[in-house]
């Protein structure tokens, strides 16, 4: 931005700031546009400006100058609206204020959340960022589509974009009214009204395929009142019986497990003598989990999940069953 | 133009700043942070009265490299956090208290509310997730080794072969992909360079001895975490109920199948990590090739279906 620029926009800003009242367009071109050409080349210039600190999230309120007059068109920023309020942060929340531009890795957040800081530093507030020593979580957000997602929860705009189910090969168009976003176990996912269905959705954010665009204005949708993005996306994943199951394990083996069980009993009979065997019971336990300890682990019960194992092993084997 | 409305506010709370305090804060050069101030210098309240521009001391910086302003009232307060600034750092700060120990998630939940309240337009309806603090625990230890520069004994869980085994590493980066926070390491049983998951970390203890080895190369991982070792392009076969290694994995190709099934190469770096997969996809998937990679998986899975069939105890 060059420097007479700056200083207009500055200008423009402190002059609509410190007016109790709408200024008045002709008044502003008066004072700061005096060496504009033309009427039209001011509008342009005036314009690209107010949208200029409209993006920095400037305040600008269009009103008339004049109850009994419509034609005119004023501008003024109140206050109020435009400075951040008093925050009196104590200096340990101060810390871990300071401690949050470290989470994010993701380049745009992680520069907005500085941002952040920065505006709060500039308040007055001290920030050390050494000065507190707590283990600190990552955020990352590899999902090409995460920003557009993020970006249309907070302005609430619909979605449009391609999802691929598991299991199907072409991928389908969907339209969303993203409510929230939810990272769980390490994956981000979008919730919201589906509007083809009617429904509410949760798709995860890798299984977009391309680009999704947002589309319509902001805020042109509500967020029903009482939804919880966390829990609709616990739902999404596969539900583990929260039965005890019990399993038979050679000495060695299943080191996992053993560390999930909740008793392990040594030395008792199993299938075969080959080697002794160690019971285990297991808070959970899914049949894919236990599959994979191939011929080192035997489900004794529940009947269910002993069913399942016994009938994919004899599938797979090519077994009647 | 945001510089400057983070400037005003900041040098109008204190009295007076030297040059090189305030560029470090605002984060900015102080040559940068010069120019800023002499454009300061022509802005003001409309009417170009000199007691209507902002009152910037030039004789003090020039002289002492000192800053001083004054008659900037109006812009006493900083611009309000935009909606993606409220957001970005209330996530944040969600995600600390999520990995928090008790007395530290008092603290977090009170700078929360207030930045909660600071931030117009409602909190965002994000939620970053809850990882375990014991994860962040070993996570800050093994930063600290690689700053520090001291190996590790790991005991890590090895899947392949359903051990657990101690080895002692060099650790040179923690690194994510896909949401999985991985230690690049040299590992001296290895005797070559290693990724250890996180998660499979059952146990760390920081050495006194200094590491041996340089980190070679930043990782790239986004060519997936098998690049760079010896491995084998193998083919499979999944039904419907198998694809989610499509995207569990990295894999190299997919091509669609009939009947809903699909027909995937992936890079094996172990023969046994392979079985193990094949077994717990029973019996969703198939090895096409090369054929004898899935002989493992089928003979462990006639001994295991023998366990239950022709019961010998």
């Amino acid at each position: 931005m060059s420097t007479s620029k700056t200083e207009r926009l500055l200008n423009l800003l402190i002059m609509l700031l410190v007016q109790r009242r709408y200024v008045s367009k002709d008044r502003i071109r008066e004072i700061l546009y005096a060496d504009a050409p033309s009427t039209d080349a001011f509008e342009k210039t005036f314009e690209r400006d107010k949208e200029e600190l409209r993006s920095l999230g400037v305040p600008i309120e269009v009103g008339q100058m004049d109850a009994y007059f419509d034609d005119e068109p004023g501008y003024r920023v109140r206050a109020d609206e435009f400075a951040l309020p008093e925050i009196s942060l104590e200096s340990d929340e101060a810390q871990v204020v300071a401690l949050a531009t470290r989470v994010w890795e993701h380049a745009r957040l992680a520069d907005a959340t500085t941002d952040a800081v920065r505006k709060l530093t500039a308040a007055g507030l001290d920030l050390d960022l050494d000065a507190l020593e707590i283990a600190q979580p990552r955020l990352s957000a590899d999902e090409p589509s995460f920003d557009v997602f993020w970006e249309a929860t907070l302005t609430r705009r619909r979605v449009t974009f391609d999802y691929r189910r598991p299991g199907y090969d072409a991928p389908l168009t969907r339209h969303l009214e993203p409510w929230g976003v939810v990272r769980y176990s390490g994956r981000w996912y979008v919730v919201g009204l589906d509007t083809d269905r009617g429904e509410e959705r949760v798709f995860r954010l890798s299984r977009v395929v391309g680009k999704a665009t947002m589309s319509g204005q902001p805020g042109s949708y509500v967020v029903p009142p009482g939804i919880d993005v966390r829990e609709a996306a616990r739902r999404l994943e596969p539900a583990t019986p929260p039965e005890e199951v019990v399993v038979l394990v050679r000495p060695g083996a299943g080191a996992v497990l053993r560390r999930e069980a909740t008793s392990i009993e040594g030395d008792v009979d199993g299938p075969d003598e080959q080697t002794p065997w160690d019971r285990l019971r297991l808070p959970r336990a899914q049949a894919d989990e236990l599959l994979a300890y191939g011929s080192d682990l035997y489900v004794e019960g529940p009947a269910s999940v002993r069913d399942e194992v016994v009938s994919r092993l004899r599938a797979a084997a090519g077994v009647a069953s | 133009m945001s510089r400057l409305l983070r400037l005003v506010p900041y040098l109008h709370a204190r009295d007076q700043v030297s040059l090189e305090e305030a560029a470090r804060v605002i984060g900015v050069p102080p040559p940068q942070l010069e120019q800023d101030l002499r454009v300061l210098f022509l802005c003001g309240l409309p009417g170009g009265y000199p007691d209507d521009l902002i009152d910037v001391d030039l004789d003090a910086l020039e002289g002492e490299g000192v800053i001083r302003v004054s008659n900037a009232d109006y812009l006493a307060r900083p611009l309000r956090l935009t909606p993606t600034e409220a957001s970005a750092i209330i996530v944040a700060l969600r995600a600390l208290r999520a990995g928090a120990e008790p007395d530290t998630r008092e603290v977090v939940d009170r700078a929360l509310a207030k930045l909660e309240d600071a931030a117009a337009g409602g909190s965002p309806f994000v939620d970053p997730g809850d990882d375990v603090p014991a994860t962040l625990a070993l996570r800050a230890e093994l930063e600290e080794a690689v700053r520090r520069r001291r190996q590790v004994r790991l005991t890590y869980y090895v899947p392949a072969r359903d051990e657990e085994s101690e080895r002692i590493v060099d650790p040179h980066a923690v690194v994510s992909h896909h949401g999985v926070a991985y230690l690049d390491a040299y590992c001296h049983s290895a005797e070559a360079p290693r990724l250890f998951r996180l998660d499979r970390i059952h146990d760390a203890t920081v050495l006194d001895s200094e590491v041996t080895t340089e980190h070679t190369e930043p990782r790239d991982l986004s060519a997936g975490v098998f690049g760079g070792e010896e491995a084998t392009r193998v083919t499979l076969r999944l039904q419907p109920e198998a694809r989610w290694v499509e995207e569990y994995y990295t894999v190299e190709d997919v091509r669609p199948g009939p009947g809903g099934s699909s027909v995937v190469d992936l890079l094996v770096g172990d023969e046994r990590w392979l079985q193990r997969l094949l077994l717990r996809l029973t019996p969703y998937a198939e090895v096409v090739e090369p054929a004898h990679f899935g002989d493992g998986a089928a003979d462990a899975i006639r001994r295991a279906l023998a366990l239950y069939d022709h019961p010998a105890g």
